[in-house]
């Protein structure tokens, strides 16, 4: 076959490509359509035991660990009315700087009671810097079923190694009742704060409270 | 073997001298030397847990076993003493060292809870570090830990994890040895074996928190410091602590500009390993209540927030129109530097000598002890010369409660047989006790009489005293003279004479950590930097040289002292119209500070002082119109009422402070200053020695007092250099110490006292080492380790007024009461002793007199 001119040959092979399956892909609309793999390094969590405890003992190993400088944390102590966690010590203040996180991965290595591990998750980018200073409640694993929110007491009878050993599978009732009563008295208190308010707005007297005699 | 057997035949050591081999190589090391000890020398790291140089051996731990040719098991190098041409062989040569070594750390783990995330210990821990270098990875044990409880509170500051101790007995030893408060024990056996308390008795020791970083685990910690931070969080710098004299070098932890802790920091001439607990524990003053912004007080004499230019200004002012007539008084707290730059300051900027550092009871005597022998004399008796001393005699002083770093060192000299101990004092307190030494019971006020029989080797002495007498007589024998004994009139004379008499060397032991300092600095009346006297005009000169003045500016004549500045601006005319200052309160200082100056005091420089001093004159001019105030706490001076109605009466009161004292009330400017971790400086300990720090705070903002002094000397037209703690010590350092004639020291007579009739006693106080002092407000772990404010008094006493052993007692005057309960003591009869500045017992506030004093005691009374 005699030799194509040059611009010809050029020219088929885009002409051919557009019948080609596309690669590209439509983000952020389509994203859904293509996850990240399943070991990818994304955001960290902060797991939680199957009652709701937190996982963390604010070891700070995590912090140790890492070489950009990006974990801060504050460990202190469980006391009875305030548990967060099992045992002693939890993690008071938790913070990831997305910032500085290079997502190596080496603090969930470091950590011993596998409180803190990575999801999938890879939008990290913001317009502040404050913003992508991720605190605990960021971090922290969404409650799944079972599970009640912190700080309650531990499962009645289980020691802190018990926990570690997989005994504990979901919240007692005793915990999830502790843990509406502490609600229903919060929105008391909020209830009340918001008649006292109300009360001084309309420069009315306090009246009989419905709430009691406070 | 073969070059030990050829080297010993070459060389003889000397006769204290012992030759072995470690590892191979040849060391001579004195006889008595410990393996471990002789290991290290040539720099050969033997693991070991319970071996601590400042302990007796316990072998306890048997960490650090090494074979030792010719003996048939490994041996503890701890406590062994090294033999003549011994071949020691270490884990480094030794198989069976290394085996055995490790054999140990495995049964160590056996039961140790292997907590480290949760452990404070974790990341500074000899059993985690030394497990990684000398143990094996895996254990053959595989049944189940024993487990204890955990944490156990043995008091309310230290915690007790008895998991993860391994009976080194490194506390125990501490407590009983090192602080004498054996209150902590091993009990059980085998497993079981762990530390404990006795049912009722909390490991209360002043020393407790030495225990916490001496445990080589982390069986002990301290509430305070829990789960605070990790040791790579942590910045470190070297300091020196403000809480006494004592001046312990301390490190000071610090994470993102708060400081999360403090350690005791070795330094063998002071505080060797060890401090006390305030000084580890009492630091939350640092960043609590803190001022923050310059405060002036405007038209309708609210203080409101000024900004700084504002208020330099307004204080400069104020002060040039007060120029000659301002007094300063900073208080015993501040710094060396800053203490120079007042000095500095009141002579430059307000022409003016009336200056003191002492923001409590003083006397004439006092005032020319410190002139005479004290300032500028440089490093004095020391802690090394106390531990040897043949009498180390104690008069004004209760070493436990206001210096515990000399409490240590005479336990450490007196356990040793090297020292042995007396106190002139009202009752054997448990720091006398503890000390081993002889208690010369004596009354306040009583104290004059006994140091001059001692002097006199009267023959009604009792035995004891006569030993003392005549060991007063020996080679290196002490006197230290605490800060009380300035309100004992004839007292420091008595001192001071007894030592000339006896050959023995004199030591004046304050209770702060800045007044030793201040001293030296020139922040006192009639002192210029360097124990310079501001009558010799050779010494003006000098000082003039430096701080770049006409020497003819400089005073000439000594200035009021603290009570004179309070007694020229309490009796103005109209002081008493005030009625602030009516009644009881002006009359009872009268009495009491009237006898410590007027009456017992012999020589007053009558004219010059005098011409100089005295407020009242025909045609009234106020001696004292303006006060400069430091670091001063109202409740510190004897009478605090008689204080507020000097800071009412003067016209100006300008207030340098870290935090809302009280002063504010009165002040017109109020200035916020640095505290001792956001900036450099340095104290003097009582042996004279001078304590530097770094700042702790490297991003601090605030500003030390120099630099606000040096802003409104500048304002004023006057320059005192920059006021910044580094330059100011090098002008200090520059300066150095005076030589030349000094003035001569006290020489007042006791007053002969009269005994108090029933229902009265002579009031005898000191202060607890843990009370309510103000730097350690809000710590409430170690208030709760505090001694519990009791009132003492001898039987008979306490059976003249009908109270019984525990009962309530009141202790009053016209101006108030204290309520105590009783303890019955062996003291001398119509003496009554209550703790100072303890919760329930505030002598100077509630009562408003010194110790000596006379007060009405009676039965009863409500809390």
């Amino acid at each position: 076959m005699a030799e194509l001119p040059g611009p010809v040959k050029g020219f088929s092979t885009t002409f051919f490509t557009m019948f080609r399956k596309v690669n590209t892909e439509q983000y952020p609309e389509q994203k859904e359509m293509f996850p990240p793999k399943p070991a990818f390094h994304g955001r960290h969590q902060l797991n939680r035991h199957p009652d709701g405890l937190e996982k963390c003992v604010g070891c700070e190993l995590c912090a140790w660990a890492c070489p950009a400088d990006a974990i801060y944390v504050e460990g202190a102590d469980n006391e009875e009315d305030d548990r967060h966690s099992p045992g002693e010590r939890y993690g008071r203040v938790y913070q990831i700087n997305y910032l500085r996180c290079i997502l190596c991965g080496l603090c969930i290595e470091a950590c011993p009671t596998r409180a803190l591990t990575m999801t999938n998750e890879y939008e990290l980018a913001d317009t502040s810097r404050e913003s992508l200073i991720y605190e605990k409640e960021d971090l922290l694993a969404p409650l799944m079923p079972g599970m009640v929110e912190g700080p309650h007491s531990m499962v009645e009878g289980m020691t802190e190694q018990d926990y570690y050993n997989g005994k504990v599978t979901q919240a007692t009732p005793e915990q999830v009742a502790e843990v509406a009563q502490r609600n229903e008295f919060v929105l008391a208190d909020a209830l009340k704060a918001a008649q006292a308010d109300d009360n001084d707005a309309n420069g009315n007297e306090a009246g009989p409270s419905p709430w009691g005699s406070a | 073997m073969t070059v030990t057997a050829s080297n010993a035949g070459e060389i003889t050591p000397p006769a204290d001298l012992v030759s072995c081999t470690i590892d191979g190589i040849d060391i001579q090391v004195p006889k008595g030397t410990l393996i471990i000890r002789a290991a290290e020398q040539i720099g050969i790291e033997i693991p070991r847990f319970c071996d601590h140089p400042l302990l007796t051996p316990a072998a306890n731990c048997r960490m650090c076993l090494v074979e030792i040719v010719g003996q048939p098991k490994p041996q503890p190098s701890c406590a062994i003493i090294v033999g003549a041409d011994m071949e020691i062989k270490t884990a480094n040569t030794s198989t069976v060292a290394d085996l055995a070594q490790r054999g140990v750390m495995e049964f160590l783990l056996i039961n140790h809870p292997l907590d480290c995330p949760v452990c404070d210990k974790g990341g500074e821990c000899p059993l985690q570090n030394q497990a990684m270098s000398h143990g094996n990875g895996e254990s053959h044990f595989h049944g189940v830990k024993r487990t204890f409880p955990k944490p156990i509170a043995i008091s309310s500051q230290i915690l007790l994890d008895r998991e993860r101790c391994v009976s080194c007995a490194r506390c125990t030893r501490f407590s009983e040895e090192i602080a004498g408060d054996p209150l902590i024990e091993l009990i059980d056996r085998g497993a079981q074996q762990q530390v404990a308390i006795a049912e009722d008795k909390p490991f209360d020791s002043y020393f407790s928190g030495n225990t916490v970083q001496i445990c080589p685990v982390g069986a002990l910690t301290s509430k305070d410091y829990r789960f605070r931070a990790r040791p790579f969080d942590l910045v470190s710098t070297p300091t020196a602590c403000e809480h006494c004299a004592s001046g312990c070098a301390l490190r000071t932890d610090e994470r993102r500009s708060k400081v999360m802790r403090r350690l005791a920091w070795d330094d063998p001439e002071v505080n060797e390993d060890w401090n006390c607990d305030k000084g580890r524990f009492a630091f939350r003053y640092l960043d609590e209540d803190r001022l923050t912004h310059p405060l002036v007080r405007d038209e309708n004499g609210d203080l409101v927030v000024a900004s700084w230019p504002e208020a330099i200004a307004i204080a400069a002012e104020k002060l040039t129109a007060a120029r000659g007539t301002t007094g300063v008084i900073t208080g015993g707290r501040v710094t060396r530097e800053d203490a120079y730059a007042y000095g500095k300051f009141a002579r430059v900027a307000l022409g003016s000598d009336d200056i003191d550092f002492r923001s409590r009871a003083t006397s004439d005597e006092e005032t020319k002890l410190l002139r005479a022998v004290v300032a500028g004399s440089e490093l004095g008796v020391t802690y090394g010369q106390i531990e040897q001393s043949p009498m180390v005699l104690m008069v004004g002083l209760e070493p436990e409660e206001e210096s515990p770093m000399i409490f240590l060192r005479l336990r450490k000299g007196v356990q040793a047989g090297t020292a042995t101990t007396a106190a002139i004092s009202s009752w054997s307190s448990p720091g006398f006790t503890k000390t081993g030494g002889v208690v010369l019971a004596a009354a306040p006020g009583a104290e004059a009489q006994v140091l001059a029989a001692l002097g006199s080797a009267d023959s009604s002495l009792s035995d004891a005293a006569k030993n003392v007498a005549s060991a007063l007589n020996e080679d290196g024998a002490i006197i230290l003279v605490g800060e009380r004994l300035a309100s004992q009139p004839g007292g420091i004379s008595a001192a001071t004479a007894l030592a000339a008499a006896t050959g023995a060397s004199l030591a004046w032991v304050p209770r702060r950590a800045g007044e030793r300092g201040a001293l030296d600095a020139g922040a006192l009346a009639g002192l210029l930097p360097g124990g310079r006297p501001i009558t010799e005009a050779s010494a003006r000169s000098e000082v003039a040289v430096t701080w770049g003045v006409s020497p003819e500016e400089l005073p000439t004549e000594p200035g009021l002292t603290v009570e004179g500045i309070i007694e020229a601006l309490t009796t103005v005319p109209g002081a008493e119209v005030d009625g602030v200052a009516e009644g009881t309160a002006t009359e009872v200082v009268v009495d009491v500070e009237g006898a410590g100056d007027t009456d017992s005091v012999d020589v007053e420089p009558a004219d010059s002082e005098q011409a100089h001093g005295d407020p009242i004159d025909e045609e009234f001019e106020p001696r004292i119109t303006a006060l400069v105030l430091a670091g001063v706490e109202i409740d510190d001076f004897p009478n605090p009422d008689l204080f507020r109605t000097a800071l009412l009466e003067a016209s100006v009161v300008i207030s340098l402070e870290t935090r809302l004292s009280g002063i504010e009330a009165y002040a017109d400017v109020v200035f916020p200053v640095a505290v001792d971790t956001e900036r450099a400086g340095s104290y003097t300990d009582w042996e004279g020695r001078v304590r530097t720090f770094g700042q702790v705070v490297a991003e601090a903002t605030t500003i030390p007092d120099g630099r606000v002094l040096a802003m409104i000397a500048d304002a004023m037209d006057h320059s005192i250099g920059s006021g910044e703690p580094l330059p100011m010590r090098r002008e200090l350092d520059q300066l150095g110490s005076y030589v030349g004639p000094r003035p001569d020291g006290p020489s007042a007579t006791a007053p002969v006292k009269a005994t108090p009739s029933s229902g009265k006693a002579v009031l005898a106080s000191w202060r607890h080492l843990l009370d309510n002092s103000i730097l350690a407000t809000g710590e409430d772990y170690l208030a709760g380790t505090a001694r519990a404010p009791v009132a003492r008094m001898s039987a008979a006493t306490a059976a003249g007024i009908g109270a019984s052993d525990g009962a309530l007692v009141t202790v009053s005057n016209d101006i108030g009461e204290i309520v105590l309960p009783l303890v019955l003591t062996d003291m001398p009869d119509g003496v009554v002793w209550v703790p100072g500045n303890s919760p329930g017992s505030t002598v100077n506030a509630s009562l408003g007199v010194v110790p000596g004093a006379v007060v009405d005691i009676s039965q009863g009374g409500q809390v």
